[in-house]
């Protein structure tokens, strides 16, 4: 009977505290909700901004992950290539000669139609053809089989890049050159392999012929050197600062600047590179070495504080047991809260280095955006780093370079990514919990 | 003549006295945590300090073994010996005191190593083994001492953080006295662990008496009770009565020591 009554009347005590919370309980529900709603619609901006990044560099990058390729029956003609000329010769001749003996309605003694044909070959052909005839000179005479690349409008033509409704006057290639490639096409010549190019050449002036080989290599000499300085001086900065610096007000000082400096913009760096390292110093001009030592100055403050931050999250339960048996600070340190903060300091020593391995301004002033043909052999040879090469690819008016841009862009995005895979891989795999 | 008279003083206190201590004063900043206390501690007895929250019996446990030093605002006065020598003396090290005076702590640490490693370290660093063997040794004698060999004995080279509670707590006990030292500082040993783990780190603390001079930081009135001999109450920095265990529960002379025994303050 009691229960029925209760049962009727949802409110039985009037003004009690259950009233007061049921009154506020909706609007205390609909922050929350809203709360979430907020949240979850800035994930998901974020979310559509990384996505619309990465589809539009795939969308335009994608292309340069493959690239047009001709193979050409060509003969070693002795007349255009005599032997005793090596490694001078006619090699482009040979290669028209061989392009207007396939194709149908060519004059050899049209010169200007043969040098249009010969824009059909990216001009690093003739040269990968002479290198070939100067390492083997019994080739000539011969016929041989080579694969080279196209030049970049063939190319762009080939990966649909160029509209063929377009009239033949705002066209970068005439009717005829069009005709010539279909021809080509048709006979089975061109290929379209995976560009390996991108990765094992070095910078060039064509885009059909350019690759990330200088900026990869330039790229790691000055992370390697950038690590070598910034890890042990960050570490040893940081574990004086934490462990044996006495806590004063010059301490405290340092402390601050440490904070501010890595907020310092990187451009600023960059001048007090090229001031000192470059005009005090003598260093050479676009070195990886310099370019290391430049990202070493912004890397070491946040080394710092990650390092200063691990040794603190160490218990210090550790550092009692240590000193309780009767280690020295120095044993403690060393022997007990450094192996155990290390995980910590990778972590922080990768991140610090992603950042470096994408800095672009500092590395801009100390000449590391130069144009650079050949890989560098050691950190002190003239090189460009992955952010200065896309840099320069994205000044360069070919066609050709836009999809590069993009490409090279996918490739530093890759490298970032593994870097920061492994830092959570190490922070995940070593965690402890007291 | 004079100097006769102390020295016999001095050799009578050795024999019984292991620390001794006169108006020791501890300062953190501003605040004055320990206030003019003397204590004689003897050998071969467990000391029990009980008393409230914040009445400065773990920061005179410490001032044992030096470890306020690793405090930047910790001032320590007065006078510490221990077998007749000053520990604050400049020429005394802490580090060689603390192998003398070991210390277990509140919450087992042991250290991120093996078992064998965690008993180890200690010989180690000081240089007491010069083989292999030696060094077995002492590691296997120091888990008996900590009443843990029988079970560890098997997964020596397994983590020590592996370990129970309460096993890990023998653990840190056995790390304490590998280092053969002669007085042995327990800050709240038992606090976390269950009642069994604590009756057998109790057992053990019996068991060390024999050859350590023992002393115990207990919030526990029943484990002073049940382990010490000695025990010393203080209350807001002060030292305020120091006797036999069984007279300062049954008979306190101080009418704080009665209250706080009897639960009106704590």
């Amino acid at each position: 009977m009691a229960d029925a009554t209760a049962g009727t009347d949802p409110n039985p005590k009037t003004g009690s505290t259950a009233d007061a919370v049921r009154a506020s309980l909706a609007r205390r529900n609909r922050k929350q909700r809203t709360v979430q709603v907020l949240g979850l619609g800035a994930i998901s901006f974020a979310f559509l901004m990384l996505f619309v990044l990465i589809a539009s560099l795939v969308s335009s990058g994608y292309h340069a992950f493959t690239q047009t390729h001709i193979t050409l029956e060509v003969f070693l003609d002795p007349e255009e290539v005599p032997l005793e000329r090596l490694p001078r010769g006619g090699f482009d001749d040979v290669l028209e000669a061989s392009l207007a003996s396939v194709l149908e309605g060519v004059d050899p003694n049209d010169r200007a139609t043969m040098r249009a044909l010969g824009g059909l070959l990216s001009n690093g052909a003739q040269f990968r053809l002479r290198d070939r005839v100067v390492e083997n000179p019994d080739l000539i005479g011969q016929t041989v089989t080579m694969t080279v690349p196209v030049s970049d409008p063939y190319d762009q033509l080939n990966k649909g890049l160029i509209d063929r409704e377009t009239p033949e006057q705002h066209r970068r290639l005439k009717d005829f050159e069009i005709g010539w490639f279909d021809q080509l096409n048709a006979s089975n010549a061109i290929s379209k392999p995976l560009n390996t190019g991108l990765i094992s050449n070095p910078d060039s002036r064509f885009p059909e012929l350019a690759g990330l080989k200088g900026a990869l290599i330039g790229s790691f000499w000055a992370l390697f050197v950038c690590f070598l300085i910034s890890f042990p001086l960050g570490i040893g900065a940081a574990i004086y600062l934490e462990e044996f610096a006495p806590k004063n007000k010059f301490s405290d000082f340092v402390e601050v600047n440490i904070n501010n400096l890595a907020a310092v913009p990187s451009v600023v760096f960059g001048l007090l590179a090229l001031a000192v390292f470059i005009g005090w110093f003598g260093l050479p001009r676009s070195a990886p070495f310099v370019g290391g030592m430049t990202l070493a100055l912004m890397t070491m403050p946040t080394i710092i504080i990650a390092t200063r931050a691990a040794l603190k999250a160490v218990p210090p339960s550790i550092r009692e047991a240590a000193l309780g048996v009767g280690a020295s600070k120095h044993q403690v340190v060393f022997g007990h809260v450094l192996p155990l903060a290390m995980p910590g300091i990778l972590t922080g020593t990768i991140i610090g280095l992603a950042q470096a391995l994408g800095e672009t301004a500092p590395l801009l002033l100390i000449g590391m955006n130069a144009f650079i043909t050949s890989a560098p052999s050691g950190p002190f040879d003239s090189a460009t780093a992955l952010p200065t090469q896309i840099f320069i690819w994205a000044d360069s008016p070919e066609r050709g370079f836009v999809s590069r841009t993009s490409a090279a862009i996918l490739v530093l995005l890759g490298f970032l990514i593994t870097m920061n895979a492994i830092s959570i891989y190490l922070r995940n795999r070593f965690e402890r919990n007291w | 003549m004079m100097n006769d008279m102390r020295k016999i003083d001095r050799d009578t206190a050795v024999s019984d006295t292991k620390i001794q201590a006169r108006d020791v004063q501890v300062f953190y900043g501003d605040t004055h945590a320990i206030k003019d206390v003397s204590v004689d501690i003897l050998d071969k007895t467990v000391t029990a300090f009980i008393g409230p929250s914040g009445c400065g019996k773990s920061t005179f446990l410490r001032c044992l073994n030096r470890m306020n030093d690793t405090i930047d605002i910790a001032r320590v006065e007065g006078d510490i010996q221990i077998d007749g020598n000053d520990i604050y003396d400049p020429s005394i090290d802490p580090v060689q005191l603390r192998a003398k005076v070991g210390m277990v702590f509140q919450k087992p640490n042991p250290f991120p190593k093996s078992i064998y490693d965690n008993i180890a370290y200690g010989p180690r660093i000081h240089g007491l083994a010069r083989t292999k063997a030696e060094l077995d040794e002492i590691v296997e004698r120091s888990l008996r001492r900590g009443a843990i060999w029988d079970e560890v004995k098997d997964r020596l080279h397994e983590p020590g953080t592996g370990l129970s509670g309460g096993q890990q707590q023998r653990l840190c006990i056995a790390r304490a006295v590998a280092t053969e030292p002669e007085v042995l500082l327990m800050d709240e040993p038992c606090s976390a662990l269950d009642p069994i783990a604590t009756a057998q780190v109790e057992d053990l603390i019996d068991e060390l008496r024999r050859n350590y001079s023992v002393v115990i930081v207990t919030h526990s009135m029943q484990q002073a009770a049940r382990v010490s001999q000695k025990t010393a109450f203080f209350h807001l920095g002060n030292l305020v009565e120091y006797r036999e265990t069984g007279q300062i529960f049954t008979n306190p002379e101080d009418p704080r020591t009665e209250s706080y025994i009897t639960g009106r303050i704590g």
